[in-house]
């Protein structure tokens, strides 16, 4: 259940996020969910994309520092208080949400969130033992 | 090897006897030829007759590079023109550029000196020296390329730039030596990554650095990731080029200075007079046999330290000790000194950082602000914004705790502080600029 998220080391300057997204699209990769994570002096884009290797290669080659993140793809149910008993239940577990963001499937009832844990093994063990869906990396970058 | 060792192991009292002689033959020949010193030795009330012992060099006057300045082009020359067979010339980045001019003896002894220098590395003729130092003006490609020639090694001059194909000759033709600046080597390391070479199966065994200060650290990355012996040559234009001082493959502990064509002095930057032994401070070049352009008492603005004590691989000539930075180059930070060799030292020392770096200082108000730019190489990367700012606190903490300063950091994305092919710029001081 594990996920892989592209991590890019930005500085703040102009043209750099487009400069990410040219190279993405040339290379003919979709996006399909990402954050960006700054302070006054770089940020950091974290990318799901249709194609991690294909991304990681066209990224690195071009002078990118990139990384490569283990998440979690967690599907929640889209009414009030979906997400509060998801954390509810990682918080009585120990376990650290690092950082997360979410969206929304087109045409569908549910949200996606990807988290990035500190533990991740426990944490897919646990959100599986209490039926929480969650989405396999092939499908992931499907989506 | 030792490659004239008549003179490189000379006993110390034999030395001083030829380098006096040497020595009034010099005064001789300023005073009679170069007005200049004329009447630098008529202000000071002295003659050549004053030189009867090498202590007596402190009667004589400092020459500085402004003297250079002022007498550009060819006001220095001790020999007519038409006895001088090449010129080099400075940049002039810093102000009008120095100009020297060399006879024909004088190639010959560089040549020589060079040769020795080779010899120090355990360089001999079988093997095969690519020289990316720039050919042209700059002293380091001609000094290098005469010095291979006269050890009778195979020399492919091949000069600054085009990086790829640097690395694609290097491996075809199998380079034994390298010649270039420390920095450009670790980015030759870089660009053959890039390019899927493993420096490491090259037959290179020896590289010859020098141009700009580097750090015990650089030289410990440089020979780790290049599985090269990496040594420090010392030389500047106006003294001869490369090749005045370099250190020798069996020691790796300070560099021979060539005693014979020139006498190092240690002296107080600030007052001029002469260091304790053994204690930090400019270095003074006189030349002894120079003949287009002697030069007496050459303040290099250089600082290092001297020892006399023999080394272990026979040679009995002075040992300078890498040059630390520059008295000019020097920062000074909210009243701290602040060399850039310290900073990289510092950097190369905390997990996963790139050499390469840039030093930035403005003022805000009446405060120095220092903000150093650090590449953030491929294992100091994290996806989390928090390790990143640790990181950066890290540096800090190490730069405030060795330094005393505080330090603004600021990282930056790989490959964006520009890299250059000969010395590397690491300062920019825009101190001055709103005033």
């Amino acid at each position: 259940m594990k996920c892989d998220q592209l991590s890019i080391f930005l500085e703040n300057r102009a043209g750099r996020l487009a400069e990410v997204t040219r190279l993405l699209s040339e290379a003919k990769v979709n996006i399909r969910a990402l954050s960006l994570a700054d302070t006054s002096d770089f940020g950091i884009l974290r990318l799901i994309v249709s194609d991690f290797d294909k991304a990681q290669k066209t990224l690195k080659d071009a002078g990118f520092t990139v990384g490569k993140t283990t998440v979690v793809a967690v599907v929640v149910d889209d009414h009030p208080g979906g997400l509060h008993s998801l954390l509810e239940m990682l918080r009585n577990a120990s376990i650290n949400v690092e950082y997360m963001y979410a969206f929304v499937q087109q045409s569908g009832n549910n949200a996606v969130i990807i988290f990035r844990f500190d533990r991740t093994d426990q944490a897919i063990e646990l959100l599986a033992e209490n039926n929480i869906q969650m989405i396999p990396s092939e499908e992931l970058s499907k989506l | 090897m030792i490659f004239d060792i008549d003179k490189e192991t000379m006993p110390r009292e034999e030395l001083e006897a030829l380098q006096l002689k040497r020595l009034k033959q010099l005064c001789e020949r300023v005073y009679a030829n170069v007005p200049f010193y004329t009447k630098k030795f008529k202000e000071l009330g002295i003659t050549p007759d004053d030189i009867n012992s090498l202590s007596d060099l402190q009667k004589l006057p400092f020459t500085e590079k402004q003297d250079l300045r002022n007498h550009y082009p060819f006001g220095l020359f001790a020999v007519s023109r038409e006895n001088i067979v090449r010129i080099h010339s400075s940049s002039g980045t810093t102000g009008k550029a120095t100009v020297v001019g060399y006879t024909k003896r004088d190639i010959a002894n560089w040549a020589g000196l060079m040769a020795r220098a080779f010899a120090m590395a355990g360089a001999t003729p079988e093997d095969i020296i690519h020289n990316a130092y720039g050919y042209g003006l700059f002293t380091g490609g001609l000094g290098v390329h005469y010095g291979a020639e006269a050890l009778g090694a195979t020399i492919i001059p091949i000069s600054g730039g085009g990086t790829r194909r640097q690395i694609m000759l290097l491996k075809d033709f199998g380079a034994t030596a390298i010649c270039c600046t420390p920095s450009y080597a670790l980015y030759l390391y870089e660009t053959g990554k890039e390019m899927g070479i493993d420096f490491r199966e090259l037959p290179l065994k020896v590289g010859i650095f020098g141009a700009e200060p580097w750090t015990e650290s650089m030289r410990r990355e440089i020979e780790d990731k290049l599985n090269i012996k990496a040594l420090d040559i010392y030389g500047l234009s106006e003294i001869m080029g490369p090749g005045v001082a370099m250190e020798c493959a069996e020691a790796q502990d300070g560099l021979h200075i060539m005693e014979d064509h020139f006498i190092p002095e240690i002296i107080n930057p600030d007052t001029g007079e002469l260091a304790k032994p053994g204690e930090v401070g400019e270095l003074v070049v006189t030349t002894l046999t120079k003949e287009g352009i002697p030069l007496i008492r050459y303040r290099t603005r250089d600082l290092t330290k001297i020892t006399y004590t023999p080394c272990r691989c026979g040679r009995t000539l002075a040992r300078m000790q890498r040059v630390k930075g520059r008295s000019d180059d020097m920062l000074i930070i909210r009243g701290v000194n602040v060399f850039p060799s310290q900073i990289e030292s510092i950097l190369i020392e905390t997990e996963g950082l790139s050499p390469h770096y840039l030093l930035e200082i403005h003022r805000d108000g009446n405060l120095d602000i220092l903000t150093i730019k650090v590449e953030v190489a491929g294992t100091a990367f994290s996806d989390e914004i928090k390790n990143l700012q640790s990181l950066e606190r890290k540096i800090q903490r190490n730069i405030k705790e060795f330094l005393g300063v505080t330090a603004r950091i600021k990282l930056v994305e790989p490959n964006s502080i520009e890299r250059s092919t000969g010395k590397a710029k690491r300062i920019v001081d825009l101190r001055n600029e709103n005033q």
